[in-house]
């Protein structure tokens, strides 16, 4: 096992790599000189030049993409164009805010999914069946940024419950070690920032939270209906076991592998949906930091933020793989 | 191919297709069918609500909502079209070549695709919009490139099947060229899994086009373009909120179109999905 997640991380070397090549490539091409960008249309010659020394852009594309992967292994991104930050710190700022909703997203995505699923495989063909089928398709054809203004519409306008924006009240102060505001008050014991902490995160972790809900909602049934029908649940019903215990302890497990091969594909696509949800909830995540950064051609903060989102992504699909020997014990690594 | 017209006993399918038709219907015929012009400002009459003679109701300047719909639509049958058809020439050609030949030229490839698989869509497309410039045929290559590695998996994955094949093993012994061999005899033997893709993908393109258009990234104003509508209302959400929910439709019941008739092929081509 061990020595499969070290072969693993190896292989993820070249794919960061050849991340880091094509967002290289891609933002140098971007038409415009970063360093008039970054010193404004007047400035003189000389002060565009010395920048463009400082900056290596004065030496072959090449040998600025040598220093470029060097300083992505140091995690050494540069500093943001607009607030001249270290972009690793922008990140580290902004990381928690993207986490703390695609997390949340997940585990409603997977509880009502999963729950959806089952049930949907348990009574086959009946109308939660029916139901389960129009939302998973529904779910999967919903713009997430539509479905975003149409809760903005409903639950902050029309019905005041919900705030429009933000991750709490603005007349709260708060500051916590991790940064996941929900996490932090409730380590503190604050339960009124974390009620308002909560209210604020409901409708954009429940309008993003659709898209994985819709997929495993999907896998779960078709996976569960293959499962029901195998000898070791006939043998189970047989026993006389419960049916909540035959389909929870003996069909369900058996039916999560692909179900937890979708989760993990499922992140990747939240990681991209949180870009729009986070622009319409002006969440304060790394999406509308990435948003943001491409408004303003502000070359080393994008650079970051999709290095750091890939990366994100590949450790993820690689958590997956590992999760497969602990949910089946009959997948051993070699 | 009349094997292929039995999907459409699946209702859900069917609802698909004529989803589509309609779509495809109003795209063409839009000069006759949309009641104004969808570039005709009329300030007098701006963010009026859904009204008889704005069955939709009108944006910030004046525009009728439904004619920028209807004429919208086009758009985003053409952004579908254009860039599955990219994805789909480079994938199809990527995926062949990597199944027939393998080696060296396969894992170059399929690394590739692995480092373009490792973006989240919309952030790769981002990625790729950021250096062609906000533009709408810019968001239709872009769209097309990330959709290349699911197509070039698929075909060659069926690919590696086929070509396993006696029928293939048989055209390779009577001498027949590489390219004859792949294009006469694995090619028309895929062409299930590539329709469901293609079905699939069309959907999605149409998706990703205006969340890109949405982020400002794609089609520019005044582009009928429905996830551009939805960037612009946006600062009328609370005064007018007609202008953000119409456009939102028309994505969300194109999408779901091809999404259900991609559906029904699948399970028509692979029942055990069913």
């Amino acid at each position: 096992m061990y020595r499969y997640i070290l072969r693993r991380l190896l292989i993820m070397i070249p794919v960061i790599i050849g991340v880091s090549a094509v967002v290289f490539f891609l933002i140098r091409s971007i038409p415009g000189d970063p360093a008039l960008i970054l010193l404004g249309e007047h400035s003189s010659e000389e002060a565009v030049a010395k920048i463009r020394e400082q900056l290596g852009l004065d030496k072959p594309k090449i040998v600025q993409f040598f220093y470029f992967l060097l300083n992505v292994a140091k995690g050494d991104f540069g500093r943001s164009f607009t607030t001249n930050e270290f972009v690793v710190i922008e990140i580290a700022k902004h990381f928690p805010a993207t986490i703390e909703l695609t997390v949340c997203s997940m585990i409603f995505g997977s509880i009502v999914g999963l729950v959806l699923g089952v049930t949907a495989a348990t009574y086959r063909n009946s109308i939660i069946d029916y139901l389960t089928t129009v939302i998973s398709v529904t779910g999967i054809s919903m713009p997430v940024f539509w479905l975003g203004l149409m809760a903005i519409i409903l639950f902050s306008i029309k019905l005041p419950i919900f705030p429009i924006s933000g991750r709490l009240d603005p007349t709260i102060t708060f500051s916590g070690r991790t940064g996941l505001i929900i996490l932090d008050s409730l380590l503190q014991g604050n339960f009124a920032v974390f009620k308002d902490a909560i209210h604020h995160i409901f409708l954009p972790a429940l309008c993003l939270g659709t898209i994985p809900l819709a997929s495993i909602a999907r896998m779960t049934r078709s996976s569960m209906l293959e499962v029901l029908n195998q000898d070791f649940i006939r043998t189970a019903k047989a026993k006389g076991l419960p049916s909540r215990k035959v389909i929870y302890t003996h069909a369900l497990r058996n039916a999560l592998i692909p179900v937890v091969t979708v989760m993990g594909l499922q992140f990747g696509s939240l990681l991209g949906g949180a870009v729009l949800t986070e622009t319409i909830f002006a969440w304060p995540g790394i999406g509308r930091l990435s948003v943001e950064a491409i408004d303003a051609r502000n070359y080393p903060v994008i650079q970051g933020c999709i290095i750091f989102f890939a990366f994100i992504f590949v450790i993820i699909n690689l958590l997956v793989d590992i999760l497969y020997a602990f949910i089946d014990p009959r997948i051993r690594y070699e | 191919m009349r094997r292929l017209f039995k999907v459409f006993r699946n209702k859900a399918a069917l609802a698909g297709l004529l989803t589509i038709l309609f779509f495809i219907f109003i795209a063409v015929f839009a000069e006759f069918i949309a009641p104004y012009s969808p570039y005709e400002q009329n300030l007098a009459d701006r963010l009026q609500p859904p009204s008889k003679s704005h069955l939709l109701g009108t944006d910030d300047l004046g525009r009728d909502i439904l004619s920028r719909i209807i004429y919208g639509a086009r758009i985003s049958l053409a952004i579908g079209l254009i860039s599955v058809a990219l994805a789909l020439g480079v994938g199809i050609s990527a995926g062949l070549v990597s199944a027939y030949y393998g080696g060296i030229v396969d894992t170059l490839l399929m690394r590739l695709f692995d480092v373009m698989l490792a973006f989240p869509t919309i952030l790769l497309a981002m990625a790729i919009m950021a250096a062609l410039g906000p533009d709408l045929e810019n968001a239709m290559i872009a769209v097309g490139i990330v959709n290349i590695p699911t197509f070039a998996r698929i075909v060659r994955a069926s690919a590696l099947i086929v070509k396993e094949q006696e029928y293939v093993m048989a055209a390779q012994a009577l001498g027949q060229s590489n390219s004859k061999i792949i294009f006469r005899h694995i090619l028309p033997n895929i062409v299930g899994p590539i329709t469901v893709q293609v079905t699939l993908s069309y959907g999605g393109s149409i998706l990703n086009a205006a969340g890109l258009g949405f982020l400002g990234m794609g089609a520019q104003p005044p582009t009928p373009e429905w996830g551009a509508m939805l960037s612009q209302a946006r600062s009328f959400i609370i005064s007018a909120p007609w202008t953000v929910t119409f456009p939102g439709i028309a994505i969300f019941l194109s999408v779901l179109g091809f999404n259900i008739l991609g559906d029904g092929l699948r399970d028509f081509l692979d029942p055990r999905l069913r």
